[in-house]
């Protein structure tokens, strides 16, 4: 690196900048951790989790979409965004039915994660427990939409990587879903297979391959960490 | 202890398991030879632990640990019992603090649920009535601290014991905050 590359201040901390970067792309490249449950190198970014809201010379914006500019003063570790991360969390949570303890994707969840490091030890808000049905017609994947963060990391996945166009989202406000492109609506009737990235990118529990649950020992597992008791 | 000043007054704790499965109180007793510390510092008011039938009858309570969520008339008499005798109310577990796996049963009609198992909805008034839903505690009254896990793992209900006993406000280490 030159003494001329253009590079911007986050939390007090210089980053490169390359053409393009937003934010959040030029902070995960250079190690720095903003949280975030939507964004993904491999696809577009989308800015529906929030999570990722840094203060931008004072202006709060959505790193995963907002461009990179040198010489701007990024703040992410401060206590009202922290607070805000909680609130966006304890929103997620009660918004599905995220009962970890039977879910298979614990400790892999990115979702979970995320609520654990904001410190999150309770929901704060009442509980929506919505009752979408689960889709189980697909032989080698499951669908439990009531899992599901409306992150659209598989529509952007099937879009984008796959080519295929499996999912969307549909609806309006609290009646957001994930939509199957399939004459039945049914992803055992949609092009989807085991094979494809969008049946692999989910963050959480809602999009899951089958048969394969529960195989990591805890301990083992993607988030666990030494305090993990196993 | 501070050799200086004198010993403070022992703590009364209350708990007790609602729609729970004992497995946050089993985790509690998993602090093993810390419980011989604990009593030294606390005495236990009701609790599966005590013959004690009602909580703070004489004495009202410091500290009431509260496992599992609501799911029938009889849990919400005593949460709020709870409530109201016990000065720091906490949260223990996934049931407690979210409804928890038995909250599954929310997508399916009480009734049809009663009559599938028993045949028939057992109608003795001694029984209390199952709610429609099961409910996280924090829907029916204030808590003052949760501790999640599903149970919550031994240290953190040790961590949040000595928090309290000390006077600060408990803040679980980053490791202790578990979901599952």
């Amino acid at each position: 690196m030159s003494a001329v590359d253009p590079t911007f201040d986050l939390d007090g901390q210089p980053v490169a900048l390359q053409p393009g970067d937003t934010i959040l792309s030029a902070a995960a490249r250079a190690g720095l951790d903003i949280p975030h449950l939507c964004w993904s190198e491999e696809v577009s970014g989308s800015a529906s989790c929030r999570l990722c809201t840094v203060l931008a010379d004072g202006r709060p914006v959505a790193a995963c979409v907002t461009p990179a500019v040198a010489g701007q003063k990024v703040e992410c570790r401060t206590a009202s965004l922290a607070t805000q991360r909680l609130r966006l969390l304890q929103m997620l949570f009660v918004e599905g039915n995220h009962f970890c303890p039977g879910c298979e994707k614990s400790g892999n969840c990115v979702l979970q994660v995320q609520a654990e490091r904001a410190g999150m030890t309770e929901l704060h808000f009442e509980v929506l427990n919505p009752e979408r049905p689960v889709d189980a017609s697909h032989p080698d994947v499951l669908f439990e939409p009531n899992r599901c963060i409306l992150c659209q990391l598989c529509v952007r996945a099937s879009d984008e990587l796959d080519g295929k166009r499996v999912f969307a989202i549909g609806g309006h406000g609290i009646a957001t879903r994930l939509l199957i492109d399939s004459p039945s609506g049914r992803l055992g009737d949609s092009a989807l297979s085991v094979d494809d990235r969008a049946a692999h990118i989910c963050p959480v529990g809602a999009l899951l391959p089958k048969r394969v649950g529960f195989a990591v020992p805890i301990g083992q597992r993607r988030f666990d960490t030494e305090d993990t008791r196993g | 202890m501070n050799a200086s000043s004198p010993s403070p007054r022992k703590l009364r704790v209350a708990t007790v398991s609602l729609a729970g499965c004992f497995g946050c109180h089993m985790s509690l007793l998993d602090i093993d030879e810390r419980l011989f510390d604990l009593v030294e510092r606390v005495d236990f008011d009701r609790s599966p632990l005590t013959d004690i039938k009602t909580v703070g009858e004489h004495d009202r309570c410091d500290i009431g640990l509260v496992e599992g969520g609501l799911c029938n008339a009889e849990n919400v008499e005593v949460l709020r019992a709870f409530r109201a005798r016990c000065t720091v109310l906490v949260a223990v577990g996934a049931c407690a603090i979210t409804g928890g796996l038995p909250a599954l049963r929310n997508h399916l009609d009480v009734g049809d649920i009663m009559q599938s198992v028993y045949g028939r909805v057992p109608d003795d008034p001694e029984l209390p009535l199952p709610l429609n839903r099961v409910l996280p505690i924090h829907e029916v009254v204030r808590i003052d601290h949760a501790l999640p896990g599903c149970p919550p793992p031994a240290d953190a209900f040790w961590q949040l014991l000595q928090d309290l006993m000390a006077g600060r406000t408990p803040v679980p280490a980053p490791g202790l905050i578990r979901y599952d």
